[in-house]
This record gives structure tokens, sequence and C-alpha cells, in this order.
């Protein structure tokens, strides 16, 4: 019967529930977009490994290394193995048509890349073409591409119109891969840059170097570094993480303002929360009385509104966390490749789930301890 | 402030049983910003088991203030206050709110059930303070609804019931722990005549047929003359003792 209170009284004013469920609603499914919008900001960092670590010239990243590097890297203790990779920069046949797109060594950059997953047929087409690409599943899925069709990129960083055939469609190891990349042959660029500009001939943007022992990262960095000091091109070395989170915190504040808007948003719906429930607690006054008069003691009456409260928030919780799978799906695609990454995770869940939780905990607190101290005859007079 | 004057007055007849209410010395009062309100001057007297008492009085008298002492919802300043053998002045919160589930029914004026619980729920009610399991509770409920003749209207909630249809379940609420005594608070204040006649005979069969003692505040003189005695209190003070039958 404490329940059947509880649930019946949350409905009494159905509009004014209504609304208050819908705005918990609103707010749950938002917290959780903005909260998976900064996930995916870091997905690429998250997704990265220890064990790998990115080479670049230590002025910047658009200052190229020299190809001859490569051999002198492998020669460094604790280097597993090497591999390179360019940024491209192509356009596909507008700006706004986004896409992540490398230029790689595929005979060795697919070996430290298990997470991006090939079939044997579409590994042994792509590496057979050297105009040949391999495109993740949801790039393909964006733009239609198909194996076998051509895709000609407009060069920004590398002049002219590019050509390439879609030899192979990656997916995921796990949700955390990104699958929204294009990758080619780095020989079909350097052999194509020779001709057009050769000046820009054998230049790599970064190499990609695996080390045995992942505890060792630091000292290889430090060993690469040194190797190239004083020279012409002299390098800087980090973990692929530290490398992708090098890139995050240039947009540092958009995440900031996006997590203090999330923040907001929880904060909004609890004001909302708490004044729904203060009028819902000022209006039952006397029944409150009554049951005190009747013998509960004000811990049953604390009970009832918080459970009240909880009953709302939960409602307006679930609904939202059953929403937001949908509304992620449909952001996510009209976002395109801007997020590779783009997954509800447990833990934005478990933040939603808190999240509605406290709303329906401190919207209650003050109008509970209010109603548990009414005192018996002045909540009987204020009937009638 | 004027000192409260004391006023002895016995209602019960028995002498030789102990009265089921035991009033000596009351005094109390309201603080009304700065000012300090006597209500109740010394007021003394004993109330019988068994016994239907009606407290009348103007507006200011007190009257709701003494029956409040009386249920416990409220405490003197001073005083002995002593019901069915305890004296609640003496009493925690705590241990005066599982009193009056034990000792107290309430019938209030504007009935006061809870508006999202069935008229059975709303009977059942007090009994989730007793160890009781569930269907328990639910067939005490519906006996009590059918004593106080609502037994078709068990599942209609307070909005689909009249006035003196609410009114009984109230009643039957009241009855339904099988208090020592039932403190009545114009209980036929908000219901017209035909209404408060079937619930004033209903609470005179009650205490003919089960004994139960009824306290009642009424205004109205007709709703009085259910009752075995008057008591008239005017300006704090116990001023006349009527028996009606």
């Amino acid at each position: 019967m404490i329940l059947a209170l509880v649930f019946r009284n949350a409905f009494r004013h159905k509009l004014r529930t209504a609304l208050t469920v819908v705005g918990l609603t609103v707010a749950v499914l938002a917290f959780g977009l903005l909260s998976t919008v900064i996930e995916a900001w870091y997905a690429g960092a998250e997704g990265a490994s220890n064990a790998r670590l990115i080479v670049r010239n230590s002025i910047s990243l658009v200052f190229p290394l020299p190809l001859t590097y490569e051999q002198k890297i492998h020669q460094i203790d604790g280097v597993k193995a090497v591999s390179l990779a360019n940024w491209f920069g192509g356009i596909y046949k507008d700006p706004k048509n986004f896409f992540v797109q490398f230029a790689i060594d595929p005979s060795t950059y697919l070996d430290l890349y298990p997470e991006f997953v090939l079939s044997d047929v579409d590994r042994r087409d792509f590496l057979r073409d050297r105009k040949g690409v391999m495109v993740g599943e949801k790039l393909a899925a964006t733009y239609g591409f198909k194996r076998g069709d051509t895709v000609t990129l407009k060069g920004t960083i590398y002049p002219g119109e590019w050509d390439f055939v879609v030899r192979a469609i990656y997916t995921g190891r796990d949700a955390r891969t990104d699958v929204a990349q294009m990758l080619f042959h780095w020989d079909y660029l350097n052999e194509t840059m020779k001709v057009r500009v050769p000046r820009r001939g054998n230049q790599v943007g970064v190499y990609i170097v695996e080390v045995g022992d992942p505890a060792r990262a630091a000292e290889v960095s430090r060993a690469i570094d040194a190797e190239f000091r004083n020279s012409n091109a002299e390098t800087l070395t980090e973990t692929e993480k530290a490398f992708q989170l090098g890139f995050v915190s240039m947009t540092e504040a958009i995440v900031v303002a996006i997590r203090v808007v999330s923040y907001l948003v929880i904060f909004i719906i609890l004001a909302v929360m708490a004044n729904t429930m203060a009028m819902t607690a000022r209006e039952r006054t006397a029944e409150y009385a009554t049951l005190k008069a009747l013998g509960f003691g004000p811990a049953f009456v604390m009970a009832l509104i918080y459970g009240e409260s909880l009953a709302i928030a939960g409602i307006g919780g679930a609904v939202g966390i059953a929403l937001t799978f949908p509304v992620a799906d449909a952001f996510a695609k009209a976002m395109g490749t801007l997020f590779p990454v783009f997954v509800v995770s447990k833990a934005t869940l478990c933040w939603q789930i808190a999240c509605a939780a406290a709303v329906g905990l401190v919207a209650a607190a003050l109008p509970a301890f209010n109603a548990s101290r009414v005192k018996i005859v002045d909540g009987l007079r204020s009937i009638g | 402030m004027n000192q409260p004057s004391e006023v002895d007055a016995t209602v019960g007849d028995v002498a030789d049983v102990p009265p089921l209410v035991s009033l000596r010395r009351i005094v109390k009062s309201y603080r009304r910003g700065q000012q300090t309100v006597p209500v109740l001057a010394g007021i003394s007297f004993d109330i019988a088991a068994g016994e239907f008492l009606a407290l009348m009085g103007p507006s200011g008298s007190g009257k709701s203030t003494l029956l409040n002492l009386i249920a416990g919802i409220d405490r003197p300043d001073s005083g002995e206050l002593i019901v069915a053998g305890e004296d609640i002045g003496g009493l925690s919160e705590a241990e005066l709110a599982d009193w009056r589930a034990q000792h107290v029914g309430f019938i209030f004026q504007f009935y006061n059930l809870m508006p999202v619980l069935s008229a059975v729920e709303n009977v059942a009610l007090p009994l989730l303070l007793k160890d009781m399991p569930r269907t328990e509770r639910r067939e005490r409920a519906e006996l009590a609804l059918e004593m106080v003749g609502l037994a078709d209207r068990m599942a209609h909630v307070p909005s689909e019931l009249s006035g003196g249809q609410q009114q009984r379940v109230a009643i039957a609420r009241a009855l339904i722990t099988d208090p020592t005594v039932i403190v009545a608070d114009e209980p036929t204040g908000d219901l017209d005549r035909e209404s408060a006649n079937e619930i004033l005979n209903l609470m005179q069969r009650l205490n003919d047929e089960i004994g139960k003692a009824i306290i009642m505040v009424t205004h109205d003189s007709r709703a009085a003359a259910y009752a075995h005695a008057i008591m008239h209190l005017e300006k704090g003070e116990l001023s006349a003792r009527e028996q009606v039958r």
C-alpha cells in the first residue's frame, strides 16, 4: 500500500508530473548525448596504444621528416617495428565532406594496427593495387563507397586531383576503433609527388614505432629524439595516446564548454524538480499531518516524499536513457564522419542513472525535511 | 499576562472506577508574535470509559485545543494529562506517535482521507503500523466498512463518495485499530443536516454497541444532543456541564 500511495501521489497532478517527467527526460537525454560527444572527442586518445610511439618533426607537425630516418629508428634498442604515415587532407567533392585520409605503408602499418580488421581477400586486393584504398565501414556507409568504386580527392596539402580505387572495407576490432578513415599507399603519394613537386619526394609526416616493451616507451622515445638531435629535422617522440591528447587539448575549451552545459542542464532540471516537490509537499501538508496524527512518524512522511520524487526522477531518467541510444545514433549519422567513434558508453549510462537519482534525492530533501517537522495541529489547520 | 485560573469540573460519575481521561490543572497558551495568548486556564476534569462527551463553546474558547491535548497531538504547558492510564505529557514525540496509533481514533471535520487511496485502503492505512499480514488488514478494513454501511463502496476513492460517505470511511478508519478513545473535531461541520444526522446516529450506535469513548467538539447543539453529556467552555475555562441522556 505504501508503494501504491507513492506512485498514485506521483500522478495526482498528471499535467504537472508529465511536464516534470518530460523535463527530466530531456535533461537526462541531453546529458547523455553531451557526455557521449565529450567521449567521442577523446575517442582517438582512448583507442590509442601506449605501445605505439609517434615520431614527428619537433618544430611542428606540418614539417616532414626524411625517409632515411626509418632505418635509423629501426636500429634503436627497444624498437620492434616501424611504419610511416602522411596526413593527406584531400577534399571529396565538397570541403564539408571531411574525413581522415592517411597515406601509409601497408606492409608495415597494418601489422601495427591490428584493430583495423580486413578480410583476406580485401587485404590482398588492397596490397596489390597501388592506387587502392581501404576505407572504414562507417566511411563507406556514409558516402556509399563500394569495392571497385573510384574515389577522386582534390589535394590541399598535396596539389592536384588524386584518383583512388576502393579495394577494401575494414571493420573495427572493438567499438573504440576509428572506422571512418581512408588509408592508401604511401608509395602512390610519394611517386606522384616526385613527379609533380620533386622537392617534396621522400618526405614522411610521422613515423609510427612499436616498442617491444610498453614499459620502456619513455626510454625509447628519448633514444629516438637523441638520435636525431642537432640534425636538420629534430624529432619529438611521444606515445600515440599523448599525441592524440595533444590534438584534443587544442580544443579543450570546447570540451569544457560542453561539459559545463551538460551540468547546467542537470542543475536546471534539479531546480524545476525541487520546485515541483516543494509545491507538492506544501499542498499535502494536511495529509502529512493526518498521517502523523494516525501515528506515522516523520520518517514515514519523508519516505513518501523521497519515494514520490525518486519515482518521477526514475521514470524521467529511464525514458531519457532509453531515448539516448536512438538519438545518439541519429546524431552520429547527422554528424557523418566528424565523430569516427560515437558510442554511448556504460560510464555515460551510469552517470545518467546517478544524475536522475541525485535529482530525485536532492529535490526531495528540503520538502521532506520541512514536512517531517510539520506540527500536527498546524498541519491540520491548513485544511479548508 | 493574566495568571490562569484553576477550575475543577469532574465529569466521570463512577468514583470507584479509574477514569479513562483525567486532566488536572491543564494550562495551555499560544504565542502570537510577542504576545502570549492563554487558551486553557487550568482545567481539571475526568472522562469515564464508554462516555460520549460533547465539548461546546464559542470560537476561541479552547475546545479544539483541549481535544488536541487529549488526542496527544499537542502538549500542555503544565498540568497532568492521563489517558488510558498513561501520563502522555511525559512521552517523547516517537512514544506519543506510538501511543496515538494504539489508543486514539480520529474523526476530522473535513474527513482527512488520502485522496489517492480507495475507501478500503484508507481504512486499512493505520494497520500499516501494526505487525499484520496484508490479507488480514484488508479483511478487517472490509469488516469496518460493512459496519458503517459502506460495503458497496469499498473500491471508491474519496472523490467518488459523498461527504457523508467520506465521513463514514473516516469513522471506519478511526475504529479499525480498536482505539481506547475516539476524538471527533466538528465531525458534522461540513455536512448537510441529513448526512450529519446519519453520522451522529452512527457515532451514537458505535458508542452504545461497542462502548467506545467518544469526545466530540461541536458548535451544533443538535449534534451535541447525541452525547451523554455536554461540557461548555468559555475563555479557556469550563463554564457548565449538562447531562443529556
